[in-house]
Order: C-alpha cells, then structure tokens, then sequence
C-alpha cells in the first residue's frame, strides 16, 4: 500500500508541472491543483455516497442488526449473542445449511466440467460454431423467474415433456419436483442449463488468450490433445479456472433465490430450502430481522473461509509453482 | 447475423490439439456441439411454441402448435395489467441504466485521471464493495430504504439498483488505457475537467459503455428479489414480479402462463440476438481483470 503510495507521491512530483500563469489567472481563487481535488470530489461524489448508503452501510448493520431482536416496525432490543444461540439450535438452520453444502459440492465442480468442455469445444473451428455459441449462451439472459416456470412445465409430472419423453423411451416417468433429493437434483440441472454458456464465454476468453505457439510446439513435439491438455491448457487456464470457481461458489451460496421461489418455492419437505432461502423466508415472512441477519453473517463468514481456502491452495489462480 | 457476431475472433484460432485431426474427430465434434446446442435451445423454443397452443392442446407434447391461437396474449394483456408491468420495467431498467452509466464513468474518470490525496486508498475501498452480494445484504438495505421513505416508490425500486462497484471498475479499467493526449491537449486549450469529461472522455467510451448498458439494463429486467422486498403497491409491479405472481394465480393453465412468460423473456431475447457481441464482449473483460 505504502508503495502505492510513494510511487503515487513521485509520479505527482514529476507528472504535475509548475503551474501556467494563463490557468491560474482566469480562476485566481482556486489553484489548478485544488482545482483538481474539487473536480474529482464532485465527480466521485454520486457514486462514493450511493454505495456508503447502499452497500457499505447496510454490510456493516447486517452484523450490528444480528446482536439485536427487532420486532414489529422499529423496535429493536439488545440481546447479545442470542440470535446465534438461537441459530445454533435451529434444526431447520442446519438443515439448510446441509443443503447448501451439497448444492455446492455438486453444482459448482459440474458447472466447471460443463463449462470448460462446451469453452474448448466452440474454441475450435467447427463449422457453424457462432450459432453454437448463441445458442448454447441464449439461456443465460432470460430471467430465472421466467426459467423456472418454463421447467416447472416442462418437469410436470403427467403432462411435462421430460417424462413424455422418458415414457416414450421405455422408462416410467418420475415425480421430478415431488420428492425432495429429485426436486434439488432438479434445481441443480436447472442452474447448469441457465449458466453454462456464461461460464463457457468466460473460458473461451481464457483459451484465447494462451499463445497459439505453445500448440504448435507441442505439436511438432508429436503431443496428443490429452497431454496438450494437461501440460498447457490446464495450467495456463488458471487464473480463469480460479476466477470461475470463485464467482460460482459465490453466486452457488448466495444467488438463486428467484429460481427456488418458482421452482419448487422450498419444497418438497423442505428438500431445497437453501440457506439463503430460509433466512429470506425468518426475514420477510416471519418479520425475524435479527435472527436472519445473524444467519445471513454466518454464511457470510462461510463464503469469506471458503473464498481463503480457495485463494490459498491455488494461490490466487498463478501458475508460479513450477509445472 | 447470429453467428457472425461470435465467430470475429474464431478465425485467429487454429485447432487446438496438438495432433492433425481427423476428418471424422471434427465430425464428431460438430455433432455434439449441434446435439448440445439444441439442447440449450429446446426448452425456450418449447416456451415460445406452446404460448400460441390453446388450453386443450398446449400440453400436447408437440413442438409445433396443432392449432395455432393468439388468445393467449390477448388474455394476459387485457385480464392482467400486464402492459403496466412491462412499460414498469422498461421505465426502471432505463433509468437505472442511464443514471448507472453517468454516475460510474464520472467516478471512474476521476479514479483514473485525476490527481487528489487518497486516490489508491478510495478506489481499494471502492473494489471491497464488490464481495458484498446483494443478497447477503438484502435485510439492511430493506431497513435503510424503509427509513428513508423509499419503499413502494420508483425511487426506492431505482436508487439503490444503481450503485455497484462492478461498472466503476470495468470503466476505469477503461480509462486507464485511453491515451492521454487528447486531454492534455484540451487542458492546454482551457477546458475545464467537466469539458474535459463531458466532451472528449465521454464520446471516447461509447463502445464500452453500449456494452455496459446492456448488459444493466438485462440485470434489472430480470431483477426479482429486490422489487419482490421492496413494492407491494400493484401499480408498481415489475414483470418478473407479475409473472411470479400469475404463474401461483393460475396454476394449470400453462397456456396463459406460457404466454405471460414469452412475453417477458421476449424483449431480453431480442436485445441479446442484436447486441450479442457487446455483451460477450463485457463477459469477457470482467473475467479477465
């Protein structure tokens, strides 16, 4: 930081010169650097206020809120630690939680896969391969409101073409959204459909990014495309690797909440009640302010361990440890 | 239209694989990206075809309507205020997006150009905004906004949308690699630091910043949690909301919700099949950094 600093400090020695005699006279109050300060004071002005108000105020009370019992319209009570007692004798908390976990431990490696293949695959000359892009991208800018009433008919039990076309392969059809391990299942898939092809566009802007010279040393090396792979692809890729799993983790704890609402709304039994489904259910159902937030800074703190985990064993996504 | 927009930079990349592919490998692999580009593709397709299905056949299990009808949209559109729900979320995705695009190039130019105390310290504090998501902070800014008087109002639905660190960072980026000639010469000239902006930076950043307002503009059309929290007046109903509500208001009959549903994702389709390379193009700088 401090380097920052100082290399700030000569750039400004060096970078301001003496000030012209013609700019200083027309404005005699302000000199042309605090000119400069009040420019850039109103031109941060909109922005540095909406985002304290916005963001940064509301992180900061997210924590403080989840010390205190509000109830009803405005009243708030002191009471330490008891949202987060009262959390960690939640059944239904960690319930949630456990959901969370293996909504993550799935979705995210299997989005990686799926990403990472469709990005080498419309990475090649294929004929035809900007329509493929299109297409495979389309899903992602429609709403997950408007995607969950779509698969809602399409995983309908009697009449959605999923068992339509189960049947007419031989299988019998099954209670996609009626059981609750299916149902997740369900909204996992979901989310691969719906985020593939963004995902896919990152990586492909990663691929393209690798020299084409390093494929064609390996392939006078006489290299196949699996050691191709392993021994260029995969670690020049890293930092987009990092990147996509990081931002996937995330958006996997965090996001979501639309699709859940229409999809199966928490259900069945509570089989896909997220953690961030159930805390948005104790706050804006139940009016438990308090409680929620404490909840809500605990999967923080989860997100903040899991992002530290990450930065650690890939460090950050460089490659500087050798091959 | 569609696909040259994508393939501008396949061309620069030669086949991947170190070996010479085979005829038949290439073959196979145009099979699975059509085999898997259909499937991404059919269940829109089957969204859009069944909204002209009536309520007798639109759970027919064909993919072209037996008996092609309009109803359905006249139905959403003269049952359900579903006209007012659109022009809502016109109304505040474009607001959103204008009023976002002004107020982050401001910062962003001043994050990049100009010389103030502080600068470095700012723009960290500025990025660490960025790992707050919006739903970790979805209770606070509901309180915050109640106390201000925001709730059940446009502005409540437009103001706190606008503020995200994600645009001020992609436009300094920016802006840091504008040569800075121009400005200097301007600045020799006696322009102002507003001329400056407003005449010289701001027309510079046209093709970023198109980017960047399709880009919002697509995130507020699609918002639900935080119009879902925040309005509860019917007038102020955004459509993501009304489909929502409709889709739990008229449970089977999938011809009408189908409709309702087309209807929605209709405009953002559009937007992406005309604007696709602008919003590749954006994908591609955020993950890159």
């Amino acid at each position: 930081m401090s380097g920052v600093a100082a290399q700030e400090r000569r750039r400004r020695a060096t970078a301001a010169p003496p000030q012209s005699p013609a700019t200083s006279g027309r404005r005699p109050r302000l000199s042309r650097k605090h000119r400069e300060w009040l420019a850039a004071g109103l031109f941060l002005a909109p922005d540095v206020l909406g985002l304290l108000v916005f963001v940064a105020i509301p992180m900061v009370l997210s924590i403080g809120l989840s010390f205190f019992q509000v109830s009803g319209f405005g009243s708030y009570e002191w009471i330490g630690l008891g949202n987060y007692r009262r959390m960690v004798n939640d059944p239904l908390f960690w319930d949630s939680m456990k959901i969370t976990g293996l909504y993550v431990v799935f979705l995210v490696p299997l989005l990686f896969c799926v990403s990472l293949g469709l990005g080498l695959l419309v990475k090649q000359q294929l004929p035809g391969v900007g329509v493929y892009r299109t297409m495979l991208f389309m899903p992602y800018v429609i709403s997950l409101v408007v995607v969950g009433v779509l698969w809602k008919f399409l995983l309908d039990e009697q009449t959605g073409m999923v068992n339509r076309a189960m049947r007419a392969a031989g299988f019998d059809g099954e209670s996609w959204l009626g059981s609750p391990s299916l149902a997740l299942g369900c909204v996992i898939a979901v989310m691969v459909w719906v985020m593939m092809g963004y995902y896919m566009i990152i990586f492909l802007a990663g691929l393209q990014e690798i020299p084409q010279e390093f494929y064609e040393a390996a392939k006078l090396d006489g290299a196949g495309p699996w050691t191709t792979f392993r021994t260029i692809t995969w670690p020049l890729l890293r930092p987009t690797s990092f990147f996509v799993l990081l931002m996937s983790t995330v958006a996997a704890i965090t996001g979501g909440l639309d699709l859940i609402f229409v999809l199966t709304n928490g259900g069945p039994a509570n089989g896909t009640s997220l953690a961030i489904f159930y805390i948005y259910q104790q706050a804006f159902g139940f009016g438990e302010y308090g409680y929620a937030s404490a909840m809500g800074s605990f999967l923080v703190l989860i997100m903040v361990l899991i992002s530290a985990v990450l930065f650690t064993f890939t460090r950050g996504g460089r490659f500087d440890d050798g091959e | 239209m569609a696909s040259d927009a994508l393939t501008t930079r396949a061309h620069t990349t030669a086949p991947t694989a170190g070996r010479r592919r085979l005829p038949s490998s290439r073959a196979g692999l145009t099979v699975l990206a059509v085999v898997l580009s259909l499937i991404s593709l059919f269940p829109v397709l089957w969204m859009v075809t069944s909204s002209f299905k009536t309520r007798a056949t639109v759970t027919d299990g064909r993919l072209i309507p037996k008996d092609f009808t309009l109803q359905n949209f006249v139905y959403v559109f003269t049952e359900v205020p579903f006209a007012r729900y659109l022009w809502n979320s016109f109304f505040i995705s474009t607001v959103i997006t204008v009023a976002a695009l002004f107020f982050h190039s401001m910062a962003a130019y001043a994050l990049a150009r100009l010389r103030f105390p502080g600068r470095e310290k700012l723009f960290g504090a500025i990025f660490a905004t960025l790992l707050v998501t919006a739903p970790v902070v979805l209770i606070p800014l509901f309180l915050v906004a109640r106390q201000l008087g925001l709730l059940d109002s446009y502005a409540g639905l437009i103001i706190p949308a606008i503020f995200n660190a994600f645009g001020i960072f992609l436009l300094r980026q920016f802006y840091l690699g504008l040569p800075k000639e121009l400005e200097e010469a301007a600045v020799i000239d006696g322009c102002g630091h507003w001329r400056v902006y407003w005449n010289i930076v701001l027309p510079m950043s046209r093709p970023v910043l198109s980017a960047l307002a399709i880009f919002f503009f697509l995130a507020n059309w699609n918002a639900f949690v935080w119009p879902l929290v925040a309005t509860s007046d019917q007038d102020l109903t955004v459509v993501q909301l009304g489909i929502s509500s409709f889709q739990t208001q008229y449970t089977s009959n999938w011809n009408y919700i189908l409709a309702a549903a087309t209807v929605a994702a209709l405009p953002m389709l559009v937007l992406f099949f005309v604007f696709q390379r602008q919003i590749v193009e954006s994908i591609k700088t955020s993950g890159l950094k």
